[in-house]
This record gives structure tokens, sequence and C-alpha cells, in this order.
């Protein structure tokens, strides 16, 4: 927990001083109330030259092909061990960015807000994405604020577009993956999914794990850079997990992967969270985690590469691009037993016992 | 964790493996009782490993894929109609009833929500005094202890808006109700190590006794599942018939006196329907009339028509062993995991939907 705290702390950016605790519906109305939440300081937390025109859309200047992504976050709770949702809003669309080969630059911030939000929630949520843009090098430059009334809602929901313009030696295309690709994992399996678990109500298990929401854009970026085009795929496997998005991958591009279960990266604490709940942590949810599919040939290089890099020091290769059983994933069981990966067929529910 | 490793080492894995192709000379069908077992068994691909003499057979071991249709019914009915909070484990959530899961009504507005423990049901019902709040109490011997405390938690704190659902089955009378069944030709059973923790084993001698069956109370690690079926194997090929543990880390002879008595104060053994199988004899738990404000079946007094089950669907003859999920029309066509036409298909823990998830048959 004492790293959790740290992080809290860290957040403690001076609250504005201002005459009301909660958000209200008029928070949202475009008027009065909404320039005062707004001027309260949401512009001077996040202020950039951009975004300081307050016109209303930002004007940008961006070269070359271009990528553009777009994501929505709804967690409960809003504030968990590793982190909050401004964060995870922030990091969840810079990911995604850097997934495309992308060094992303500037971002859209919306909240939907439902009415009673504590004004020190919102803060403390909006320190975050400060935080997590500076680390991430990118820069709010257009938002939007609703408010929703009370039950039509859960607590705050954000939304998050980006655009990034694409690296020159970047080569990421599903079509490049080929049989002997060595598909690499940057860390940690299910820790996000895991932490968010031991705070849910009804649940609050005694446990340090922490989510593992963090930026990968300059990992992702310097990988680019020193292997160009052996880099085939890069993807990071959020909701579902590392194997509902290796099945997607499998399938849409009609190649077999076989995985080895022995070779999985995984915190201990995790591993016996998702024991005694039920779930298989293939299907937990991650945030700063990615895959990448590298050549045979550099993935020795990239691995080492990755070790020296604070979001890579638990990379492993976890499986192989194989040209038999084509769409399917299968895994070898730490025990050398075979079953197949299939996707997740709807939430996954802890089991009974 | 390293506990947890200790019981997935390859290396001792190959050994009972081994050690069972040694063993064994000549077929054996052998049931495991428990719905984590099958998913163990499956998930580790152990089913493949095992010599082509060794049959493993799923038994009706997923509390949530026996509990009754009509109950479901009743549960959404209380959701729905009678606007009750609904409270239950996650897996019992996605069963279809007759019209609709509790998912679903959940999806339509219901207050349904997924718990870990019946307490906290209770403490919703502290924090929500107008409402009426139910537990669907789900589960084989395992989980009636918590919620037989709860029954008593909200007793002694005088909680009036609280009360259980109650659809428990019991492993004993169901592994004699597969023996008997005259189709089912079983040779020997993995128990559910789990269930004795609690229970204990001495339900098993006169059962292993009667009926000259090799019984292997076991766990759900892989090696654990591994050794109980040499240990069963073993038996049969000596032409033994006893009750032995596998799991003695965790299981005692006796099992857990307290979570006994807790069970006792609050409940009484009854006759159970079983969903795929029917009526078992006294294979379920009762709410005792002691408590009968606290048992929602009195509360309510709901009157729901038995619906009848998809006639397409075999679930019955795969839960006692007698047919393999893929030997179902419907298996991986019409009846999926999300789409599931019966119950074994809906848990996790069900034997239909651990051979859909794991064993590829039907992917593409
Ligand atoms: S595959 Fe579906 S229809 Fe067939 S027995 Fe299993 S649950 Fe019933």
């Amino acid at each position: 927990m004492s790293e959790n705290k740290k992080i809290r702390m860290q957040l403690q950016c001076p609250m504005p001083k201002l005459d009301f605790d909660v958000i209200t519906l008029g928070h949202g109305s475009g008027g009065v109330l909404t320039n005062k939440l707004l001027d309260s300081g949401v512009f001077d937390l996040l202020s950039n030259d951009i975004l300081d025109e307050r016109h209303d859309g930002a004007f940008l200047e961006l070269h070359g092909k271009t990528a553009f992504s777009t994501d929505s976050f709804l967690v409960s709770p809003i504030f968990f061990p590793g982190g909050n949702i401004g964060e995870l809003a922030v990091n969840g669309t810079v990911n995604d960015l850097a997934m495309c080969g992308a060094n992303p630059k500037y971002l859209s911030l919306s909240f939907i807000i439902e009415e009673g939000l504590p004004v020190k929630e919102f803060w403390d949520i909006l320190v975050a994405v400060k935080f997590a843009c500076q680390k991430a090098g990118v820069q709010i430059v257009t938002g939007d604020t609703k408010v929703v009334e009370k039950g039509k809602g859960d607590k705050i929901f954000v939304n998050t577009s980006g655009v990034g313009p694409i690296h020159p030696k970047a080569k990421i295309s599903a079509k490049n993956i080929a049989v002997g690709d060595k598909i690499i994992i940057s860390g940690n399996v299910a820790s996000h999914g895991m932490a968010i678990m031991s705070v849910r109500e009804g649940l609050e298990f005694d446990s340090e794990i922490q989510s593992d929401t963090t930026n990968l854009n300059h990992t992702i970026l310097s990988l680019i850079e020193q292997f160009g085009e052996n880099i085939h795929l890069l993807t990071d496997p959020t909701r579902g997990g590392v194997a509902t998005v290796l099945k997607e991958i499998a399938q849409s591009s009609e190649i077999g992967i076989d995985l080895f279960q022995k070779d999985f990266p995984m915190d201990e604490q995790v591993a016996s969270a998702c024991e005694l709940l039920g779930l298989d942590p293939l299907y937990v949810a991650n945030e700063g985690l990615f895959l990448a599919f590298v050549s045979e040939s550099e993935a020795d290089s990239v691995l080492a590469t990755l070790h020296e890099d604070e979001n890579g020091k638990n990379a492993r290769i976890i499986g192989t691009v194989v040209a038999e059983h084509p769409k399917q994933v299968i895994m070898e069981s730490a025990i050398g037993g075979k079953r197949v990966i299939s996707m997740l067929p709807g939430e996954q529910l802890p089991r009974i016992c | 964790m390293k506990y947890m490793s200790e019981y997935r080492d390859p290396e001792l894995a190959k050994k009972y493996l081994e050690e069972i192709k040694n063993t064994v000379s000549r077929p054996w069908s052998i049931m495991e009782v428990c719905g984590g077992q099958t998913h163990s068994l499956v998930k580790n691909g152990i089913i493949e490993m095992l010599p082509d003499k060794v049959t493993m057979i799923h038994g009706p071991g997923c509390p949530v894929c026996v509990t009754p249709l009509n109950l479901i019914d009743k549960a959404v009915y209380l959701a729905v109609e009678k606007g009750v909070i609904l409270c239950s484990f996650g897996d019992m959530l996605r069963v279809p009833g007759s019209q609709k899961s509790l998912l679903e009504a959940k999806a339509e507005g219901a207050d349904v929500r997924i718990l870990y423990s019946p307490l906290e049901a209770v403490k919703i019902a502290e924090d929500n005094p107008h409402k009426e709040v139910v537990f669907f109490a789900v589960g084989f011997e395992t989980t009636a202890p918590a919620n037989a405390l709860s029954v008593v938690h909200a007793h002694r704190r005088g909680v009036k808006n609280y009360s259980i659902l109650a659809s428990h089955v019991l492993v004993p009378p169901a592994i004699k109700a597969v023996i008997d069944d005259e189709e089912s030709k079983i040779d020997g059973f993995l128990a559910a190590g789990h269930v004795c923790t609690i229970m204990g084993n001495t339900e098993y001698h006169p059962l292993s006794a009667a009926y000259k069956v090799p019984i292997v109370v076991t766990g759900f690690e892989p090696l654990d599942v591994l050794q109980g079926i040499l240990m069963v194997i073993r038996q049969l090929e000596q032409s033994k018939s006893e009750v032995e543990n596998q799991y003695a880390r965790i299981v005692r002879e006796e099992g857990n006196p307290d979570a006994q008595k807790v069970i006792d104060e609050v409940f009484e053994v009854r006759n159970q329907m079983w969903r795929g199988i029917g009526e078992i004899p006294e294979s379920g738990y009762a709410v005792r009339e002691k408590y009968a404000d606290f048992d929602a079946t009195k509360k309510y007094n709901v009157t729901i028509e038995e619906a009848p089950e998809n006639p397409d669907c075999i679930s019955g003859q795969i839960m006692k062993g007698i047919k393999k999920p893929f030997e179902c029309s419907q298996f991986g066509k019409t009846c999926k995991p999300t789409n599931p036409l019966g119950a074994p298909m809906v848990s996790s823990e069900g034997a239909c939907a651990a051979y859909y998830h794991f064993s590829g048959l039907v992917e593409a």
C-alpha cells in the first residue's frame, strides 16, 4: 500500500478555493457555473498554448502520416490502487496511439460527470490527468464537460481522443506477421484487473496489487527507432486480456499461435488473487502492458532492450507464430498438456467455489 | 504461490502420468464429481495426456448448473416483479431461466448485484431498510456455512428485510444417484476436496463399501487431480474399494465441526431437484422452521409454473456421465457459451462450457 499512498500524496496539488463542494447539474449547463468550474483552475492546470486559445476546437500542425484514436473510460471505483480514472484515460489513448507506431501529441479530454461528484475528487482526477500528460509528453488541447442527473451515470466517465504522427521507421501491420515470429509480453499480466477487483465493493481483499497503468509511448518509440520493421505488430491487451487479443489476431490474420504457460510473467499476489476468485489471469484486463510480434532473428535483442526499460523489466517471450493450426491459439499448460485458447464469451465472472 | 507452483510441477506431472500408464491394464471410467476438477482437467490439458484406457467422466459437480430452472425463474420474478435487491454469486447470473437470466433482468433495470459473500448481502439489507434483500444461496456444502452464517447474523442483528433463496446441493447423495443410474458405468470417483474440507470423509465410507467403488477425495491443482486418478486406478487394479484422501494437506477425516454446526443450526436436509437430473433424495438443504422469516421461499410464497427444459439439451445425460458434451447434437452449433441452451454450457464449471472453451473441438 505504501506505493499507493505515495502516488496519492503526489496528487495533492493545492485545490482551488471554491464556493461549491460537489458538481451540480448547473456545472454542465454551459452558463455561469460551467465557466466558474472551468475557470476555477482547470485551464490553469492543463495550460498550454493551444488550449489557452480557448477556441471551440484546437488548431494543430501535423506532418506526414498520422494516427488518430479514441477511447472512453468507465471504471468503478474511479480511484484504485495505483491510479485513478484520470491517468487511465490519458494513458489509454496514448498507448493506443503508440501501438500504431505513432508519437502521441495532442489529446482531447471530455467528462460526463454525475451530479453530486465531490469537486475534490474531480480535482484529483484532473491532477492525475496533468501528471500523466507530462509523463507521456502530450498536451490536452480541447475538451468538454457535461453533467448528468444523479443515477444516470457512475460518478464520472472520461473520454480521450488523440493524434500523433507515425514514426517513419514504423511498419506495424498484422499483414507483416510471419511464421517464426516471437511474441513478447512487456511485463506481468492481470495486475490492473485484479487491482480493481481488490477494491470492488463486496470483494475488498487485502492486497498490495497495483494497477499497471502507465504510458508506453517512450518505450515503444525507442523500440521502433532501434528495430524498425522487425517489429511486426504491437497491441495492448486491455479488456479481455492477453487471451482475447491473441485469439483475435490469430483469427483475423489466419496464423497459428503457440503459447507456453510457464513463460507468462505474473506477480505472486496477482496469481493468488486470481486463483481465489476462480479467474483466469489470461482474460483479466491490463493497462500498462503490450504484446509485440517480432521477427525471430531480432527477438532476443528486443527482449534485452526491453529489460533495460522500466516498462519492460519483466518482459518475456511467451509464444511463437506457427504454420500449423491456423486461426488457433494453443497453450501448453505448466504441466505440459495442451489447451485451446478462445475468446471470452462475456464478462468474466468470479466462480462460485 | 510457492504452494501453488508445487502442485504444477511438470516433472512430477510426468512421473504421475508415467505411473498411471504403468498401472492401468484395462479400461476404466472415473468420474470427477466436481466442476472445479473438470475445469482443472481441461484447462491443463490433462485429458489428452491420459492413456486411452482411462476415461474421465464429468459429473454433476457444478452447483450453478444444477440449480432448478424454476428457482431461477423465481429469483428473476423476485427481482423484476417484487423489486427486491437480488444478490448472488457471479456465475449464477448468466444461467438462463425459462424467460431470461438474472443478467438480462439486471440489464432491464432490476437491482441484481454480484456479491462474493452473503454477509455482504446482510450489510446491503441494513443499509437499505426500506428494500427487501434476497440472497440466492447456491452451492455445495462448501458455501453452505457462509450462507447459514448470514442468516444467523441477520437474525442476531434483528435484520428483518433479509432472506435467502436456498438451492444447496449435496455431493454424497449425488454420487449415490449416479451409481444407481443403470446407464452410467463408472468404476471410481474423485470426490470434491473442498466439500470434504467442511463435511469430512465419513459420508463416503458407507457408499464406497455398499457399492464397492473406490472414492478418492481429491484437490484441484493439476497434480492433485493426477494423483487422485492414480490412486483410484491403483485401487481398481487391485480390486479394492476404499475411501482415500489425496487432499490430506487440507481435508481432515472429521471435516470442520464449527462449519457443520452452523449448517445444522440453519439448514435441514431435504429432497432436492437437480436441473437436468431430477429429484435426488436427501440431496439439498432447506432453511429450518426456526428461521422461516429468512427463507425467501416461505416469505414470498411465489408460485411459478414449472417450465419445460429445452428438449434438444441432453444435459442430464452429460451430468450423469452417460454422454460426453460433443455427443450432444447442439454442442457448439446452436449451443455456445454466448447462447447456452442448457445449464452445463453456462458456468465455466459446467462440463459443456469447459469442453467448449478448452478442448477446441468447435474452434474454427
Ligand atoms: S451442449 Fe448445450 S444443449 Fe447440449 S447438453 Fe450441453 S448444454 Fe445441453
